[in-house]
């Protein structure tokens, strides 16, 4: 066992961890942070992307041990501090860029580290940048919409409702 | 995965004296080790974390020559050496996907040596030099074989130090599931010659098209590869493609490369 | 316009507020006090006899509690499939036991033949590494034509590899035989739709929990229809009575099938709860769901196509092999055969359709219903040779399928595969398809791609489905083992805000939206005081779940009718309020007035009433406001479309992108065009995903060589493009009361076949001789096409 100091969402946190406890397991077991999900096995799906000192990586293929002293933000984290969305979450639920959910909190997470390195990305940057986040539901076409739409462009020619 | 410990030394020394503990193993950016462990195909007692070891991070280009730490993420190659080297850090800002690169490194990858893996064909293609704990190991004499190279037991590569070519493009043609190269070429173009490295297609790993690199030599063109044929009798056959195919491709990404680097 | 929250809004969902937040409760997220964790041992040989399972050494393992192996389960029952088909010769199908785990062999990579409860999930794998278990190996049976021509079987008690072999009409036979025979033409096409791994991006998990004190039993289960899988627990399975069982499944990680279906892992959970007394875990990893979720299509297909000089469709005449895999699935029956055969006239006036289907045990996963469930299968089969024939006979392939269309005068119309289509007009799908497709400007883009070396093709498809399954009464004809009506009740709160339970259960569909703007327009209230309650069998009256694009069909129609009942009776509490006849009351935009007067009380107020029901005339009217509805539908509902894409292919390595992709669809009316169109999004995601890039392989030992997102290739973000989704072409539904007909499904039905036959225009324009890909058209496979072609 190691113990683990690290800020999540702004908190800072202790546990005694294992060498093999994964950052997704500590956050989703230990501090019951269940917003980050586990969809793969072989770190392809993204359902897992947090921010680790600002940048998105795949919690489920990063030991927390190797997390320890970082700053860590998750999906929990995102919403303003009065509750309501964020930019880029608004954006999702404007444009109908979520189905089930599942995926959900990965997209968001690594829409926002792109947003910050990218702030105006194109199509192809959007759909690029996602290579690393795989969604079920929407065939994508929401998705990197919303994304556009966070970026503050105009999406009013990207056909839908 | 099985249990083990991880320990995270903050010099080489350290991690040089970790690694002697029994069973114990790198790890570096983990991105494809920790994929390998959840499948319990490997039982260390100890990881040794090599990315809190400040010797083994920065990027220095001068005298025609980049020189990377052997745990600089991918990222950070893609983000620093777009002028001392733009083919290599086109290379790196393609590797796995966004999350990946924030995570994985120059060395593990190198010292992992998968036959489809993106930077053996960067080191090899341009004559890189792999620097360890105790040696410095050319290319041409690193990679033997699939995930087989000159490193010896405990042995971590620290950095990577590449020629700076006058020309050079990666080409990746990549497997439609996990995204690394079904087949990827990288050209270097150098005052006294060309190196032409080719990925994901030999079951020997990443090599060099000795055909194409003597033909490009002569001629730095497109042309001078299109009647040349690849010898697909060692190439890799799978589901995503048949060894003819590879060897097809081989000739059309070498093109392709030529052209985008001319 | 529709007003803001009513039926036409493109409402925004309100459950994306918790997903968006990580306040999403799956049921990996549901931790419980002194929960403990259940890992499964699965065979990695495809087919053997277990000898011998010997579990000593992993029972005494740190923190082992309990083993069970299938020994534990030989008096309980098995998994049963919901649909019995008849063979041609009368003879019913093979049904062997579906055993909790496996017993006596193992009959696919993945079986489960042994399960270790430990207090954590480490421990539990490190045990059930421990388990020795001693198999005589046999071939595996992969192929389906080797299948039935061996002697080597998946089920060695039933003596043969077929389950079924089923022919559809078979009274039609000779007539399509006879129609065939002396055709001006056929087109022959033998094609292989590809097995595809549904992946819901959740993983299945399944959480047993007994209460020692009352005997009850909760399941919290991944499940797109937890009635169904407390019925089957209850009535086949385990036995326990359906009132000592909940089955809750709460936020669930979209299923396109997979999780329709109950799973051996349910009733392991159950049966270690109590056994133990203690809650139990298991959540399946990627790599398990590749080996033990139900896969989908898979099947080996030969279809003629005859014509006459003009061009008119005289028959077709379909032989399909369908592998159900090493058991039957719930489903796994009714997909190939009557949500497949019933669709093979398509859009068409074809008089003669024969199909026969033989379903085939192997020593793979199961299959059964994938997003369409036999519908794509059917889609493709016809569009495909449709367009083949089109080539042959040198007749555009929109003008080949309109000369053929059903034409909108002929409703209801009886189809030669034996269904009643209500409604529709194909003509005008493919009039608007070729509009907002910009069809005549393809020649100018073609020349673009041809510019820059590449092969631009247009790529057509008409397609015609079966939805909002199912009539009961049609259904139990045809073998259903169940009725598949839906329920819902409205129950009106006191202070007048009402919670609907519905049997319905959504994972990404937006019922939680979608059925309060139903509610809401009927009742003329605010759709903000309406909650959807779903997936507790608890809380619900019942319900036959979501699959088939029937929640809003079925599930939506007993909403209707429960929410009538209530403006019924809230009528008849209205007019006792105000002292009128209740004939004399009308209700309207969420007041009820005594027509002709200025008297009025609002829906709150006779909310409230009945709650405080002081002078109350309690012969005629029982206190309180809540009614509930079974809805069974009179047909299946008919969505059709037409759709159409633009590949650019890349000669040199055979690369295919979808460039522009265009789906016109009849869905009937449209309560939340928004969620419609989304639904259809990830329909056309899965559909190019099964034509360029999804493969299910297996080798011939029966080993899954894509068993991970490593070789099994999921469409990403830069694989698909932006889409074009048109459904301004709506006829309404005959027979529901919404005159909805259901979206679910249409992508992925619609979608393959267009991008093949555009990849085929391509490379015909290319002046490559291909006539045909099997799907996925990979690069590899379209370059070997090519080669070969010369």
């Amino acid at each position: 066992m190691a113990k683990v100091s690290m800020t999540v969402n702004g908190t800072s946190v202790s546990r005694e961890v294992e060498g093999q406890t994964l950052l997704v397991s500590m956050l989703r077991e230990d501090l019951r942070l269940t917003g980050t999900h586990v969809g793969c096995d072989t770190s392809q799906c993204g359902a897992c992307v947090v921010h680790v000192n600002g940048k998105a990586v795949k919690s489920c293929t990063m030991f927390a041990v190797e997390a320890d002293g970082a700053e860590v933000s998750t999906i929990e984290g995102q919403a303003n501090a009065d509750g309501t969305l964020s930019t880029i979450q608004q954006a999702f639920q404007e444009h109908h860029g979520l189905q089930c959910g599942f995926c959900t909190p990965g997209m968001v997470m690594s829409a926002a580290a792109l947003l910050k390195d990218n702030p105006t990305p194109t199509e192809g940057e959007v759909r690029a940048y996602l290579d690393g986040n795989i969604c079920r539901c929407t065939g994508y076409h929401n998705i990197v919409k919303a994304i556009m739409a966070a970026s503050g462009q105009d999406v009013s020619a990207i056909a839908a409702e | 995965m099985y249990a083990f410990d991880i320990e995270c030394p903050t010099s080489v020394a350290d991690a040089v004296t970790a690694l002697q503990a029994e069973e114990a193993q790198p790890l570096s950016g983990g991105q494809t080790l920790i994929p390998t462990l959840k499948q319990r195909l490997a039982a260390p007692s100890t990881l040794v974390s090599l990315t809190k070891i400040p010797e083994m991070q920065g990027i220095e280009a001068s005298g025609g020559t980049v020189r990377i730490g052997g745990a600089v993420t991918h990222a950070t190659v893609a983000a620093s050496v777009g002028q001392a080297y733009p083919a290599l850090a086109d290379l790196a800002s393609r590797i796995g996907d966004p999350a990946v690169r924030n995570r994985g490194t120059i060395g593990g990858s190198l010292a992992n040596n998968d036959p489809s893996a993106c930077y053996p064909a960067a080191a090899l293609g341009s004559g890189a030099t792999i620097i360890t704990n105790t040696r410095e190991i050319a290319a041409d004499d690193y990679f033997q074989g699939m995930f087989v190279t000159a490193l010896e037991e405990g042995e971590i590569v620290t950095g990577v130090s590449f020629p700076v070519p006058e020309k050079a493009n990666y080409q990746k043609f990549i497997q439609p599931a996990s995204r690394f190269p079904l087949v990827a070429v990288f050209v270097a173009k150098y005052g006294d010659g060309v190196r032409v490295a080719v990925t994901g297609a030999s079951n020997e790993g990443v090599f060099r098209w000795a055909e194409a690199e003597q033909a490009l030599s002569a001629n730095f063109s497109a042309d001078a590869v299109s009647g040349l044929q690849v010898d697909d009798s060692n190439l890799i056959a799978d589901l995503h493609g048949s060894a003819d195919y590879r060897a097809h491709l081989i000739k059309v990404m070498t093109g392709r490369a030529v052209t985008a680097a001319a | 316009m529709p007003k803001d929250g009513g039926i036409g809004a493109p409402t925004r969902r309100r459950e994306d507020y918790r997903f968006l937040t990580g306040r999403g409760r799956y049921s990996d997220d549901i931790k419980t006090q002194g929960e403990c964790a259940a890992i499964f041992a699965r065979s990695t040989v495809a087919h053997g006899t277990i000898k011998s399972i010997d579990t000593s050494a992993a029972a005494a393992m740190p923190g082992v509690l309990a083993i069970f192996t299938g020994e534990d389960f030989v008096e309980v029952g098995g998994n049963p499939a919901g649909w019995l088909i008849n063979s041609r010769d009368g003879e019913p199908m093979k049904e062997p036991k579906r055993p909790v785990l496996a017993h006596g062999k193992v009959r696919h990579v993945g079986d489960a033949y042994a399960a270790v409860i430990a207090e954590t999930v480490q421990q539990a794998r490190d045990a059930a590494e421990m388990i020795e278990i001693d198999i005589e190996e046999h071939d595996a049976v992969v192929n389906m034509k080797d299948a039935l021509a061996g002697t080597t079987y998946v089920h060695d008690e039933i003596g043969t590899n077929q389950c079924f072999d089923w022919g559809w009409i078979e009274d039609n036979r000779a007539a399509t035989d006879a129609a065939i025979q002396g055709a001006h033409h056929v087109t022959t096409l033998e094609l292989v739709n590809n097995r595809l791994v549904p992946n819901a991006m959740e993983t299945r998990c399944s959480i047993g929990h007994y209460d020692t004190g009352t005997g009850d039993y909760t399941l919290h289960t991944t499940s797109q229809n937890p009635h169904l899988t407390r019925l089957l627990l209850s009535a086949f399975v385990m036995g326990i009575p359906e009132n000592k069982l909940t089955v809750i499944a709460p936020d669930v990680g979209g299923g396109f099938g997979s999780k329709i279906y109950h799973y051996g892992e349910e009733a392991l959970v159950l049966a270690a709860a109590k056994k133990l007394g203690r809650t139990v875990k298991w959540t399946s990893d990627r790599s398990e769901a590749f080996q033990t979720d139900a896969h989908g299509r898979d099947h080996v297909t030969k279809i003629e196509l005859a014509l006459d000089e003009e061009g008119n469709f005289l028959a077709f005449r379909t032989e399909t092999h369908a592998n159900v895999g090493a058991y039957l699935s719930n489903f796994s029956t009714a997909t190939p055969t009557f949500l497949h055969g019933t669709l093979m006239a398509g859009n068409y006036t074809v008089p003669n359709v024969y199909v026969n289907v033989k379903a085939v045990f192997t020593n793979t996963a199961p299959v059964d219903a994938y997003r369409g469930a036999g519908r794509p299968e059917a889609t493709y089969s016809l569009e495909r040779v449709i367009d083949m024939a089109a080539r042959e006979i040198g007749m555009d392939p929109i003008e080949l399928r309109r000369k053929n269309f059903i034409k909108p005068d002929q409703y209801p119309f009886a189809s030669a595969a034996g269904l009643e289509y209500d409604s529709g007009n194909y003509d005008a799908l493919m009039d608007q398809m070729e509009k907002v497709a910009d069809k005549a400007g393809f020649a100018a883009r073609r020349a673009e791609s041809e510019s820059k070396g590449l092969l631009r093709g247009f790529g057509v498809n008409a397609y015609v489905e079966a939805c909002g399954i199912a009539p009961s009464n049609l259904v139990g004809v045809l073998g259903s083992r169940v009725g598949l009506y839906d329920a819902a009740t409205v129950r009106v709160n006191a202070t007048g805000n009402l919670s609907v339970m519905v049997g319905a259960h959504s994972h990404g569909q937006g019922h939680e939206t979608v059925f309060p703007q139903v509610v809401a327009e009927m009742l003329g209230i605010d759709p903000g005081s309406i909650d959807i309650v779903h997936g507790d069998t608890s809380k619900i009256p019942f319900g036959m779940g979501t699959y088939g694009s029937r929640s809003l069909a079925v599930c939506g129609s007993a909403v209707v009718r429960a929410t009538e009942k209530i403006i019924v009776k809230a009528t008849k509490i209205a007019a006792h309020m105000l002292e009128a006849d209740a004939a004399d009351v009308e209700f309207k935009d969420g007041t009820f007035s005594v027509v002709g007067t200025n008297q009025s009380v609002s829906f709150g107020e006779v909310a409230l009433k009945a709650y405080i029901p002081h002078q109350f005339p309690i012969e005629d009217i029982e206190p309180g406001l809540e009614e509930t509805a079974f809805y069974d539908p009179a047909n299946f509902t008919y969505p059709s479309g037409a759709y159409c894409c633009e590949v650019e292919v890349d000669p040199e390595t055979g690369k295919v992108r979808v460039n522009r992709m265009t789906a016109v669809d009849d869905f009937g009316n449209v309560i939340n065009p928004m969620v419609v169109t989304g639904q259809v999004h990830g329909g056309l995601g899965q559909g190019i995903g099964q034509a360029l890039m999804e493969n299910t392989t297996y080798d011939s030992d029966g080993q899954l060589l894509s068993a991970s997102y490593m070789d099994y290739a999921m469409p990403r973000a830069d694989d698909l493009p932006f889409y074009t989704v048109d459904h301004s072409q709506g006829t309404a539904c005959t027979h529901n009361p919404l005159g909805v007909k259901g979206c679910g499904e249409a992508g992925a039905i619609g979608s393959p076949p267009t991008v093949v036959n555009a990849v085929i225009d391509a490379l015909q324009s290319g002046g490559k001789n291909v006539t045909h890909i099997d799907m996925p058209v990979t690069p590899h496979r379209v370059w070997s096409a090519m080669k070969n072609a010369g």
